[in-house]
């Protein structure tokens, strides 16, 4: 690395002391350091660039082990399912929290270092950069002809006069390039610009810092919930009436604008001429009437990539199923539970999954476990095993297995409406029991098992799932992005570089010499400087010298 | 019922794209194995430089041979034979250098038309799964390249470059060969043209800038034995100035790329930040090259260091783009495989 000359540094962006164009500092041994002088070296460590590269690496390398192991928060059915495939190795990744990276300690604990780091480089750099803002350029090197791009014309015979002219055309041209100028003893001007580099550099650490601000402290008021809406019914934005909230730190049930959403409809879209793609998903929309308290009912729709803004909220469409609605009558007639029921589905082709649980009304508590196929197979083309061919209702058949006994749903305990704990009931009809599972199309009715009564299938309507989300934060945290990177930009790409041309006398001749000098990266730098000494030298009606 | 003449258009684009590319790996090898030949000349050059005893070359100066650039100075006989064979040697170099450039210009222009025939039978931008992201990543690669070579020769990476895409159409064709489908409803958005479009820029940027830090450390690798350099080949220290570059407009590209992502993931899935595999990994790449920029200012961590840096981080941009793609579960799984 060639060395570079030692200049005025109160106009150098102030860098930790281990930069490469910082100046190299003698050793320094200190015998003993005392309690200051010891808390001193570790900031100094902890702010050099040495620590923050080492920081950063580490950043790096801690974030690898939660790509390889399913998130709590991303993928929570992934870590169940890997716990119960890998035990014991589970217990040691539990151990240190790999199931939660993100939030855990040890992953904490080196982006708080690396942002103390960070921010100790910020401020001193901040307060030595608003004061090099306002510090003239400094004064012009003995000898530039060992400075980067040095150039110099051929000599010229020339007076006092015609010298304070050449620097002031030297000046006025460096003026007009965008440089910040200073004429030292009437013999040389002395330039620096891309100062926007520094300012560029030090917006693009501080939105950084900003980003983790807004998601640290933001965080606490963000809060999302889910509601499965089926077509035809609506949902209320108050606490009662979502599926499941997860709410943050200072979240208030109070805070929630009680606006009311209704599906009208719901279409979905599939492909139908692509053979490659016969019954893709191409197109989700959802129609729903918004009502806001003191204002007009509206229509509106949401999409997958268009979600729905309103009362403070973000509503999302991210999934979306069929409900087969089910009446369940007593042995009487009479009816007992009507209502749709939304699966989950299992497979592109919308093969689902319920669960009807029916407390009250019959001799004993019954649940039942059914899988719908929208387009059944048939078992001449694909086999005794039943399954969907198409996410279409083009031949739909909902078969139920059924149980008898406790539903768990006395104790107080909340208890997944999507799954049937069979541990306290018993099957009395579906695979396995001697009794044939119950195969219904819409509009059929079959008797129940043991003459509990009857089930029927109405129909099959869709429903959608939103999810409802409140993030202050979004705003701030775009903010910040942006003012990243336009910090990046203009701190990467704007050079900061100094510029000299020098009127040398000797005898009665005089002629002048050009060079420069880069503060940080610059690979245009000589052509920088070539392209000043060629307009100069132009005005001055002098040759370069080869 | 489908629309037939729709569907035959389709086909047919689809055929063109494919033949197009099938022609121009056939291309792209060609031209590697000239740019290797052209390689195997410039480092058997420079080892028979340094074989060469100073005095002979200062000797050779004298007897006015400046212009004959290489040496054949270990070669037993007469100068003036020596003087001829070393200016056919020079030609002959340069030619298989210009014809791997000729060859690597044609194979691209039918790359770039095979892109766009897929795109054509798409009916939509062609980087929507795994094969089409190849066909437009492998297309901006080389897009770069060339353009580069305007005011930079950078002919002694064309066996880096050329090699590269042609191990990538390969494996594009063979193993990430998906027929056109449409889009699913996530990927319906201008995020798709603009977040993925940037992405693969970056990662053009990011393997010529890797490509660059590995012929520099070759480079170093024989400055450090007294070895002389790769002829015809910047010195480390221009190399590491030219990686340097590369690599910062591709980590611009990157940031874009994370922050387009963002966005587009508030839309699409109701967060801008879910520590998704495909997110984490393309934090990662960004850190690790945030790191390179900053190894680059560390007193001690300049050349050699940095480099590998650059090495690594685009190797995480690879993993990134295979095996997260490919065996890694997450919202990003639009491989089409």
């Amino acid at each position: 690395m060639a060395s570079r000359p030692s200049s005025d540094q109160s106009t150098d962006p102030k860098r930790p002391s281990d930069h490469f164009d910082s100046p190299e500092l003698a050793e320094i041994t200190n015998p003993r350091l005392g309690v200051v002088g010891t808390l001193r070296f570790f900031w100094r460590q902890l702010t050099s660039m040495r620590t923050a590269l080492f920081l950063l690496l580490l950043v790096a390398f801690a974030a690898v082990p939660g790509s390889l192991v399913p998130q709590q928060t991303s993928d929570p059915n992934g870590v169940i399912q890997y716990k119960a495939a890998n035990p014991g190795w589970s217990k040691v990744l539990d151990f240190f929290g790999v199931f939660n990276t993100y939030s855990s300690i040890w992953f904490s604990a080196i982006y708080i270092l690396l942002f103390i780091s960070l921010i100790g480089c910020i401020i001193p750099r901040t307060m030595h950069h608003i004061a090099a803002l306002r510090t003239p350029p400094p004064k012009t090197p003995a000898r530039l002809d060992r400075l980067p791009g040095y150039l110099r014309t051929v000599d010229a015979p020339v007076s006092d006069e015609d010298v304070a002219d050449g620097v002031g055309a030297a000046r006025d041209l460096l003026r007009a390039s965008g440089y910040r100028v200073r004429v030292f003893d009437n013999d040389s001007a002395s330039a620096e610009r891309g100062y926007l580099r520094e300012t560029g550099n030090l917006i693009f650490h501080i939105a950084l810092v900003g980003i983790l601000v807004a998601v640290g402290l933001g965080g606490g008021f963000i809060w999302t919930g889910q509601k499965v809406i089926p077509v035809g019914q609506s949902f209320a934005n108050t606490l009662s009436d979502y599926d499941s909230i997860s709410p943050g730190r200072w979240f208030s049930p109070d805070s929630l604008e009680p606006y009311k959403l209704t599906l009208t409809k719901f279409t979905p879209v599939y492909e139908r001429h692509n053979l490659n793609a016969i019954g893709e998903a191409i197109d989700y929309t959802a129609y729903l009437r918004a009502s806001v308290p003191g204002q007009k009912a509206t229509n509106v729709t949401i999409k997958v990539n268009s979600p729905l803004r309103i009362g403070d909220t973000d509503v999302y469409l991210l999934s979306n199923g069929v409900a087969p609605v089910v009446t369940v009558r007593n042995p009487k007639g009479k009816v007992v539970y009507t209502q749709p029921i939304p699966f989950l589905p299992q497979d592109a082709d919308l093969t689902s999954e319920g669960v009807i649980k029916i407390p009250d009304g019959l001799s004993k508590q019954v649940g039942m476990i059914g899988l719908f196929y929208p387009t059944e197979c048939s078992p001449a083309v694909c086999g005794a095993a039943p399954r969907s061919v198409d996410p279409q209702l083009i031949n739909p058949v909902l078969t139920l297995q059924v149980y008898t006994g406790d539903l768990g749903l006395n104790s107080g305990k909340p208890v997944n409406a999507y799954s049937l704990d069979t541990d306290k009931l018993t099957q009395i009809s579906g695979f396995g029991t001697k009794t044939p599972g119950i195969t219904l199309r819409p509009g059929q009715t079959a008797k129940l098992p043991n003459g509990l009564g009857t089930v029927e299938l109405n129909r099959v309507i869709r429903y959608v799932g939103l999810d409802i989300h409140h993030d202050p934060t979004q705003l701030w945290v775009l903010s910040f992005a942006v003012l990243v990177f336009l910090g990046l930009i203009t701190g990467l790409f704007i050079p900061r570089r100094r510029v000299w041309i020098k009127a040398v006398r000797r005898g009665g001749k005089v002629h002048y010499e050009y060079a420069g000098l880069a503060r940080g990266e610059d690979p245009r730098l000589d052509d920088a400087v070539a392209e000043i000494a060629r307009k100069h030298s132009q005005l001055l009606g002098l040759n370069m010298k080869p | 019922m489908i629309p037939v003449h729709a569907a035959v258009t389709q086909a047919t684009l689809v055929n063109y794209s494919l033949v197009a590319i099938y022609s121009s790996m056939f291309i792209y090898a060609l031209a590697f194995i000239f740019f290797t030949y052209d390689l195997a000349w410039r480092v058997s050059e420079a080892r028979q430089l340094a074989a060469a005893p100073a005095v002979e070359v200062v000797a050779a100066k004298r007897a006015g041979q400046l212009t004959t650039k290489t040496a054949l100075l270990d070669r037993p006989g007469p100068v003036p034979p020596g003087f001829e064979v070393a200016a056919a040697t020079k030609v002959k170099r340069s030619l298989s250098a210009r014809l791997g450039m000729v060859f690597t210009v044609m194979a691209w222009l039918l790359h770039v038309g095979g892109t766009v025939f897929r795109g054509l039978a798409a009916g939509r931008v062609p980087w929507a799964n795994m094969f089409e992201f190849t066909l437009t990543a492998t297309a901006i690669i080389i897009g770069v390249f060339l353009v580069i070579q305007f005011w930079q020769d950078l002919q002694f990476l064309g066996a880096y470059v050329t090699g590269f895409v042609l191990v990538f159409l390969g494996v594009a064709t063979i193993n990430f060969y998906v027929d056109v489908i449409p889009l699913p409803p996530a990927l319906q958005s201008y995020w798709l043209v603009i977040h993925v479009f940037v992405a693969s820029l970056g990662t053009g940027f990011y393997g010529l800038g890797a490509g660059l830090s590995v012929v520099q450390l070759i480079q170093a690798r024989r400055e450090a034995r007294g070895l002389g350099p790769v002829r015809a080949v910047p010195t480390a220290e221009k190399l590491e100035a030219l990686a340097y570059r590369l690599i910062v407009v591709g980590f611009v590209f990157w940031t874009f790329t994370l922050i387009a992502g963002s966005i587009w993931a508030e839309h699409a899935w109701g967060r801008y930040w879910g520590w998704d595999t495909k997110e984490v990994w393309t934090f990662i790449v960004w850190v690790i090259f945030a790191g390179y920029i900053h190894a680059r200012a560390t007193r001690g961590w300049r050349g050699s260091r940095s480099a590998t840096l650059a090495i690594i981080g685009f190797s995480a941009v690879l993993f990134n783009f295979t095996i997260v793609n490919l065996y890694f579960h997450g919202l990003h799984s639009y491989s089409g495989l």
